[in-house]
């Protein structure tokens, strides 16, 4: 078996494992390259099926052309989504974008908080997110089946063994546990994925003649595109094979200081 | 500049239908091999990865200046060791904390590098890191030379399977180089892993700190004409996947989608075919594997270790998540006991009474252990000895043991395919500790049933075991009364017997009267016989209760052992053990037919409770004081026990009407 399908088979496991384990269960969609390899996996486990609910955090600065792929691909596939809003805080409009909170400040509320009023509202206790380990160092040390207690703060220092795809699937109440299917894949196995699958990730990957494209995506007054001539999907993977930039260089929330995106994370931030 | 949506499209465009994928592999993307780093703390394992990363190139852009303006804002030399450790308490305490990964490329294969905490505090995040390697490097300080961890660590990786070491002697800047120091520490350790069954690969002086022979020889190591440590990387092998070993296929779920029932499962080891008969453990069912199911991936008539698939049978069967599929020629063992060497994680001691649960592949099973034989502690390999009672295994600590399940569990010995032979104990919430299942003689469950049956199948009638307990309003089963002679048993099954028939169920009573003139006319009292009289009275006590009757058994059966195959061979929830517990001194007093008397005389050799001895139940379903209770208050617990089990089987059938 080569590495490709070694990846694709262990996350199938691991996400039949968290359906299995988990009545509420759910699977976050932020519609980028990760979590739709995670969501194609996912029909890759359950044969063409999505069992469970996809939820959107969306924090209503996303790329206008990240919602129109969004709903095209939930009509085609059959899926249900359940979009989160943090309303509260976007009414009252203290938000980066509008200069009443710091980007990180921005992220918590309306990432972290309007995941966390999902979680909550639907009673989610298993929750699949598409995190992998090479992006970012603080992700380098989850677990696949990583706890999160009943505010969504995530106890670093100790953290469950892990060994021989037993995982921890057991915990208190008012608790929940993040699952990590894509844990062991790094940027360039998704796109070789990607490639090999023919998934369709949406096209603000692609440089389009203009000389840039976006490597990571997210909100759009905080997210830059990455100087590139890629066009296609081979071409995606020849630049990263040589490239020695990191994933996020070009997320700027994660800058504003050592321990920001750490801190982020401890407190419920995917 | 965002560029805009009208321009965007077409290279991959969303499919309704599956895509056909690509049949063949990627020759690009390459080997890939797991490398876990462990050591003493502080013997440089973080520090050797930020210097393989620099020496390679493979630092990320930036990275460098950021570790450096770092350590100037706080006032600190800068280490290598930062690039790992992501944490900010990891930083603040220049320690490693928890296990982290990270990503490297040589021209050979890309490697994924595991550093791993050497504190002892942290031992579960090490082996969380261990677990998944297909190799090690161990590192040892040449100045301090091998210490708790390292032996600990060494030791570890054995148990967890990792068979591929490079020890490396760090440090070596700190010792003047020299050759002495390094053969000495070499040769100790060799020695340690070679006690251990390990063979190392290789021992290599360096210096992480200084870059000597990292990725390149360096002049101060003139004397060492072996590897580098990128040269070492390169010399291990991936582990290949087990697909000549028996099958094994851990069914892990059951979908039902499109109207077919579909069991989705992994290929743990060797190989499964379309076409082929399977058995399923534990259970004992048979059937053919009809199709292979995948979704957007050619069809095929196998499915190779490593592979996680869907599979559909032939005749259908009622299988469900942790059922094992194998070939009927070379199944897994099926019992509910097994001799283990476990490493003990959790905050409270392992302990014998407690109860745990057994994780196997995809099995759950509650179980405990029945003794410790041995406590190692692995930073010195001395055997620890304790009177404490009960026995425990505290935290760090290794064990040999023997630990019991409530109900059998399919299991293989471990060895060259190790998916069926390793389990985690949950003490709680909390995954606690790990084991692999040691070899111990246990009876092949087909070695002689396979010559005698191989023919024969079960023949499933046309009346079910539903339509019977509806008739009847209630299910068969097994109350199985045991304890003392005199504690009780005959009196109240005849009594239970007649006040269950009078209430309209279907009842019969077996006693020891009733088999040893017939069925077991040809057995004696010796441990075999016993043993053999409980199996046929267990066996016959089945076919009974399947028929839908309520069997009450009153034998001694003074062994756990042989109660425990009883409830093995019954369905779940099918066997009640009742305890009927009075001390023997009463039991004596009563002695109904003199048969105290006479042992205490010598004329009956072996009596239980006298001369031979009676293993009391440890979780019976009810336990009755005989010495407490009257037979009519004894019969009653048992009658409202059996009303409650048949008010919750109600519900739940009334559930999944």
């Amino acid at each position: 078996m080569d590495s490709l399908s070694r990846l694709e088979n262990q996350s199938i496991y691991i996400i039949r494992e968290a359906f299995n384990k988990f009545e509420h269960l759910a699977m976050l969609w932020s519609i980028g390259k990760d979590s739709t390899v995670l969501l194609w996996l996912a029909r890759k486990a359950f044969l063409g099926h999505v069992p469970f609910p996809l939820v959107h955090v969306d924090t209503s600065y996303k790329i206008p052309s990240m919602i129109e792929y969004r709903d095209r691909l939930v009509r085609e596939w059959n899926l249900e989504l359940i979009v989160g809003k943090n309303e509260e805080v976007l009414r009252g409009g203290t938000t980066y974008p509008n200069g009443k909170a710091t980007r990180v400040e921005c992220c918590g509320t309306l990432k972290r908080d309007a995941l966390k009023q999902v979680l909550d509202k639907h009673h989610f206790t298993g929750v699949i997110v598409g995190v992998r380990r090479d992006e970012e160092p603080t992700r380098a040390k989850e677990r696949y089946f990583s706890p999160r207690d009943k505010n969504m703060e995530w106890n670093v220092e100790d953290q469950p063994p892990e060994l021989w795809d037993q995982f921890k699937t057991d915990f208190e109440k008012g608790a929940h546990i993040r699952i990590h299917p894509l844990l062991h894949w790094t940027e360039v196995n998704v796109w070789e994925y990607i490639e090999r699958e023919r998934i369709p990730v949406i096209p603000l990957y692609f440089a389009n003649g203009k000389g840039v494209r976006y490597r990571s995506l997210g909100c759009a007054p905080c997210t830059a595109p990455i100087t590139s001539n890629a066009r296609t999907v081979a071409e995606i993977i020849e630049e990263l094979r040589q490239t020695r930039t990191p994933e996020r260089s070009g997320r700027a929330q994660d800058k504003e200081s050592e321990d920001a995106f750490e801190k982020l994370r401890r407190d419920g931030y995917m | 500049m965002i560029p805009e949506s009208s321009d965007l499209d077409t290279s991959n465009p969303a499919a309704q239908e599956p895509p056909p994928a690509r049949t063949t592999a990627h020759s690009s993307v390459g080997e890939q091999l797991k490398i876990v780093i462990v050591g003493h703390v502080d013997h440089g394992k973080s520090t050797l990865i930020g210097r393989l990363f620099h020496d390679t190139g493979s630092l990320p852009e930036g990275k460098l200046e950021q570790l450096q303006r770092a350590a100037e804002r706080r006032g600190v030399p800068f280490e290598w060791a930062n690039l790992m450790d992501a944490l900010q308490s990891e930083r603040d305490q220049n320690i490693t904390i928890d296990t982290a990964q990270i990503w490297f490329r040589t021209h050979k294969r890309q490697y994924v590098l595991i550093d791993a905490p050497g504190h002892e505090e942290f031992i579960k995040n090490m082996v969380t890191g261990a677990a998944s390697a297909n190799a090690a490097l161990l590192v040892i300080a040449a100045e301090e030379g091998v210490r708790e961890q390292s032996r600990r660590h060494g030791y570890l990786l054995g148990l967890l399977g990792v068979r591929q070491i490079a020890v490396l002697v760090n440090k070596m800047d700190l010792v003047d180089y020299s050759r002495a120091r390094f053969e000495a520490i070499a040769s100790e350790y060799r020695e340690f892993l070679l006690s251990l069954g390990l063979q190392p690969n290789l021992f290599i002086p360096i210096s992480a700190k200084q870059g000597d022979n990292i990725a390149q020889r360096g002049d101060r190591l003139a004397w060492w004409n072996g590897p580098t440590v990128l040269e070492a990387l390169d010399s291990f092998t991936p582990s290949p996947a087990p697909v000549d070993a028996p099958l094994r296929f851990a069914v892990q779920d059951v979908y039902r989608f499109d109207n077919r029932r579909i069991l989705a499962g992994r290929v743990e080891s060797g190989t499964l075919r379309v076409g082929e008969r399977v058995l399923f453990t534990p259970g004992n069912k048979v059937s053919t594997v009809k199709t292979i199911e995948r979704w957007s991936a050619p069809p095929t008539l196998e499915a190779r270790a490593g592979e996680s698939i869907g599979i559909t049978l032939t005749e259908q069967l009622f299988v469900e998540r942790g059922a094992v599929g194998s070939l009927e020629s070379d199944p897994p063992f099926e019992l509910a006991h097994f001799k283990a060497r476990v490493f003990w994680l959790g905050r409270q001691p392992l302990t014998k009474g407690r109860r745990y649960k057994l994780k196997l592949a995809t099995q759950e099973a509650d179980c405990g252990i029945e003794t410790v034989e041995k406590i190692i502690d692995a930073s010195s390999l001395a055997e620890v000895r304790r009177s404490e009672q009960p026995p425990c295994v505290r935290r760090h600590e290794v064990a040999e043991l023997v630990l019991h399940t409530r109900r059998p569990v399919a299991f293989d010995v471990h060895g060259d395919f190790s998916a069926t032979a390793r389990f985690v104990l949950v003490d709680g919430y909390d995954v606690a500790g790990g084991g692999i299942i040691l070899p111990n003689g246990y009876p092949r469950r087909t070695s002689d049933s396979l010559h005698k049956s191989t023919n024969i199948y079960w023949t499933s009638g046309k009346v079910t075991r539903q339509q019977r307990t509806l008739r009847n309003g209630h299910p068969g089963c097994v109350l199985w009364l045991t304890g003392l002679s005199a504690s009780g048993k005959s009196t109240i099954a005849y009594e239970l017997e007649r006040q269950l028939f009078n209430r309209g169920r279907h009842v019969y009573v077996l006693d020891g009267d009733k088999v040893r003139h017939g069925l077991c006319s040809d057995l004696a009292f010796s441990p075999e016989d016993r043993k053999e009289n409980i199996r046929r009275v267990g066996e016959m006590a089945k076919i009974i209760a399947d028929s839908g009757t309520i069997v009450i058994t009153a034998f001694i059966s003074p062994y756990r052992a042989d109660r425990r195959l009883v409830r093995s061979i019954l369905n779940e929830g099918d066997f009640i053990e009742v305890y009927v517990n009075a001390p023997v001194q009463i039991c004596e007093q009563r002695d109904p037919k003199g048969l105290y008397a006479k042992a205490r005389a010598g004329q009956i050799k072996d009596f239980t409770g006298v001369s031979a001895p009676y293993e009391a139940p440890e979780d019976p379903e009810l336990e009755l004081r005989t010495d407490q209770a009257t037979v009519e208050e004894s019969v009653a617990s048992i009658v409202e026990f059996l009303e409650q089990m048949n008010r919750k089987a109600r519900e739940v059938s009334d559930m999944h009407r």
